[in-house]
């Protein structure tokens, strides 16, 4: 009987195994602990990754409107299979006659001009092309036409250009590179993808322009904020918290608020440039609407997310440290380079990680004070968004500078380890 | 995407329920939302048109909205969640173009959904030209022109090539941050014929002399992306010479008192006018062309004038175009349209710029960053 007992499995008070009994126990609070986290987890999913997935996906698809390109051009797609643009000969009759086919039912639905919109953003004038064709076109009979390709040159002889049908023929998967080979500057000619012409490379310029104006910024945070940071950190209770409400005040204020008071201070004809010339100086200085406007309005905007994680790390660094440092014999210098310094280093990279990935991302001050050499990339973005109605490459450009961003974040990881920063 | 679905799912079953209880009431809905570009501009459309609509019709709720300059994008957004929550939408001619090829606007006849005119002619007639697309209802005619400072320049500029001269006319300009207009002025003042323009701008070589010309005061601009912006610039006295729309020029000048002058020298002329979103429901859609029919007649379009100096779109108004609502001045010398101020005037080419901007944009973008 001692022997069963010992030999066989432990068994809990009900009988089962107290193994299996563990494990469920072990379930049910994991399932609890996954409802409790469910609502957080739904907000992240439907708000943030599912936004970001359908914007990964819309760099890519092809579409024109709601339905994919070869869904509205079956025929075409199938006909220009076989057909090779650098021959530099047009396309088959039959690829003109499943033209006139597909443009048809196209137009049928509307989307004939959503078509041309899509082509148009790589060659200029298909939008146009297919615009004008449209009724003229849907009243041709298919069945009644011996020579297509003439019958389309007679609506339109752009349709006898080349480079058309190669872009047609260049878009006719469901997925596409085009909006990527924009977002990088380059063009699809006859011969293949050419990069542009160095001064026409105007995303590469706004994406070094973005990151570089966002590293000074960055930089000018940080000179500023941390002497402010450890004054607060330094003073008494009484007058440290009387300084933070200086801080904190224009944080809570809005944001077009304080970028319009900048413009105020710093135009020709301001408050800055008044005081200038009442001192002597005889040429007013251009300080907004240039690249020097950005940084002064960002520096200041940005700079409570500097002060606020510095100010909590050199809140928790005891300041005996430093007088055991100068009774040691350390002056004044060394004893901040070699004692302070080092332990305030995790606020650095909270705040200078924070500024900097805002400040990647701004879109506002840039454009209200930024003139012609001082927007965004995410300026471009919104126009490509919102005004030409360039989803496709919109979503590309926010992809790359998402990858950016990432690729920066891995950097800054392996130089100064993510673990060390700390935000209090 | 999910979110925007729901919320729009939302809007649409208080406006379900709206409907549902303009169904007891006859057959037209007792809510309408109607779109335009807010400022002095939508507030004369709301004392000339809604207010008396409004009066006519008891109970009708009139929801105000301020997207059009988003017209086109958030309409296809509506349309491909199948919920279209606009019932008259303000936009101008080349917007109503693309929604009327896109099938995102309702087409309309003017002779049977539009009103006569007084004397019997016909609407189609009435508005003659102006209807450019099957969907647009025209309502104004607006330019884009220069003001400038009259106190601070010792000669009043004549000429729009008066802008490229910094000499003469010291200071900076405002001009607007895309190349529409500012390639055609450009090369106007480089000598092209102005039934040359677009054909110059067609070409590789037409696009390097605009921004060439552009290059001699490329130092000397604040790029404007917001029309009330030059007015402000005006008033500051940031520039001395700059371009908006012609409404918000007069504004600042005959309203506000500034020392503003009016540069009419080759304005350009753009139409602003009504559409109807496609496929609404369809007791909103009797509401929205009920509206339009009242809003765009003879007399609704001469009484906007008396708020905003943008010249009506029928050619029966023009006569009854009067005073000032409040300052009690005389309209017609404001408006574009008048012999006066229209000597030398040039209409946007909407067919054109469809097919060229995003190509010419991506170029003007380059250029003001080089």
């Amino acid at each position: 009987m001692a022997d069963t007992t010992t030999d066989g499995p432990m068994l809990a008070a009900d009988g089962t195994p107290l193994k299996q009994s563990l494990a469920r126990a072990l379930r049910r609070q994991k399932i609890r602990a996954l409802m409790l986290t469910a609502p957080l987890l739904i907000f992240v999913l439907v708000s943030f990754i599912m936004p970001i997935g359908s914007m990964l996906m819309r760099s890519i698809q092809n579409t024109a409107g709601t339905e994919y390109v070869p869904d509205i051009l079956p025929n075409v797609v199938a006909e220009l299979e076989e057909w090779d643009p650098t021959t530099g000969e047009l396309p088959s009759e039959a690829a003109f006659k499943a033209m006139i086919i597909d443009f048809q039912v196209a137009f049928e639905n509307k989307q004939h001009t959503q078509l041309g919109r899509r082509f148009n953003y790589e060659t200029p004038g298909m939008s146009s092309l297919f615009r004008k064709s449209g009724r003229k076109v849907s009243r041709m009979d298919v069945a009644e036409i011996t020579d297509a390709k003439a019958a389309l040159l007679d609506v339109d002889e752009d349709w006898g250009n080349l480079q058309y049908w190669a872009t047609i023929k260049a878009n006719s998967g469901y997925y596409t590179s085009s909006y990527y080979m924009a977002a990088f500057d380059a063009e699809r000619t006859i011969e293949g993808v050419q990069m542009k012409d160095p001064d026409q490379r105007i995303y590469q310029k706004l994406m070094l322009r973005t990151l570089w104006l966002s590293g000074l910024i960055t930089f000018c945070t940080l000179a500023i904020g941390y002497p402010v940071a450890w004054l607060l950190a330094d003073l008494p209770l009484r007058t440290s918290n009387l300084l933070m409400i200086l801080v904190l005040l224009p944080f809570w204020t809005s944001l077009l608020v304080r970028t319009s008071a900048w413009k105020i201070l710093l135009q020709e004809q301001g408050v800055i440039n008044d005081i200038w010339i009442a001192l002597g100086f005889s040429d007013r200085l251009s300080l907004i609407n240039n690249q020097l406007g950005v940084v002064i309005a960002m520096t200041h905007i940005l700079l409570p997310f500097m002060i606020l994680p510095l100010y909590s790390v050199m809140k928790t660094i005891p300041p005996s440290y430093l007088r055991a440092a100068k009774s040691l014999g350390a002056t004044n210098t060394t004893a901040f380079l070699r004692v302070y310094f080092p332990q305030t280093t995790p606020g650095i990279g909270a705040g200078a990680l924070l500024v900097f990935i805002l400040a990647v991302g701004y879109f506002i001050t840039p454009e209200l004070v930024g003139g012609a050499d001082g927007t965004f990339i995410s300026n471009r973005i919104y126009f490509q968004f919102s005004t030409l109605g360039n989803w496709g490459l919109a979503a590309a450009l926010g992809t790359i500078m998402l990858a950016v961003v990432l690729l920066l974040y891995y950097v800054y990881d392996k130089l100064v380890g993510i673990d060390n920063v700390k935000l209090g | 995407m999910k979110l925007t679905k729901m919320m729009l799912t939302t809007t649409a079953l208080t406006v379900a329920a709206g409907a549902a209880f303009a169904e007891g009431h006859g057959s037209m809905a007792d809510s309408m939302t109607v779109v335009s570009w807010g400022g002095a501009y939508q507030n004369s459309q709301v004392k000339a048109y809604v207010e008396p609509y409004v009066e006519m019709n008891e109970g009708l709720e009139v929801v105000t909205d301020e997207s059009s300059a988003e017209a086109v994008t958030k309409l296809r957004a509506m349309s491909e969640a199948g919920n279209i929550t606009w019932d008259v939408v303000d936009v101008v001619a080349a917007d109503a173009m693309r929604l009327c090829d896109e099938g995102l606007a309702l087409e309309i006849d003017p002779d049977t959904m539009l009103a006569d005119a007084p004397d019997g002619t016909k609407a189609s007639e009435d508005f003659g030209d102006l209807i450019v697309s099957e969907c647009f209802i025209p309502q104004i005619v607006y330019s884009t022109t220069f003001g400038y400072r009259t106190d601070l320049l010792d000669t009043a500029p004549t000429s729009v090539c008066d802008i490229f001269d910094t000499e003469t006319f010291p200071g900076k300009r405002a001009l607007e941050k895309r190349p529409i207009g500012n390639m055609e002025w450009a090369l106007i003042c480089d000598g092209v014929a102005i039934e040359d323009v677009y054909d110059t701008l067609e070409t590789e070589e037409g696009v390097q002399r605009a921004f060439a010309k552009l290059d001699t005061i490329k130092d000397d601009v604040v790029w404007w992306s917001a029309g009330a912006e030059t007015p402000q610039l005006l008033a500051d006295g940031e520039v001395t010479i700059g371009s908006t729309y012609n409404g918000r020029l007069f504004s600042a000048i005959a309203e506000q008192g500034q020392p503003i002058g009016m540069l009419w020298d080759w304005q350009m002329f753009d139409l602003d006018g009504w559409i109807i979103p496609a496929g609404l429901p369809a007791d909103r859609e009797a509401r929205a062309l009920d509206f339009v029919k009242f809003a765009t007649d003879t007399q609704r379009l001469a009484d906007q004038a008396k708020y905003i100096s943008y010249g009506p779109a029928r050619a029966s108004s023009a006569p009854l175009v009067g005073q000032h609502a409040e300052l009690g001045i005389e309209m017609a010398p404001h408006m574009p349209t008048d012999p006066n101020n229209a000597q030398n005037t040039f209409l946007f080419n909407y067919d054109w710029w469809a097919s060229y901007r995003d190509d010419l944009d991506a170029q003007y973008q380059a250029w003001l960053l080089q």
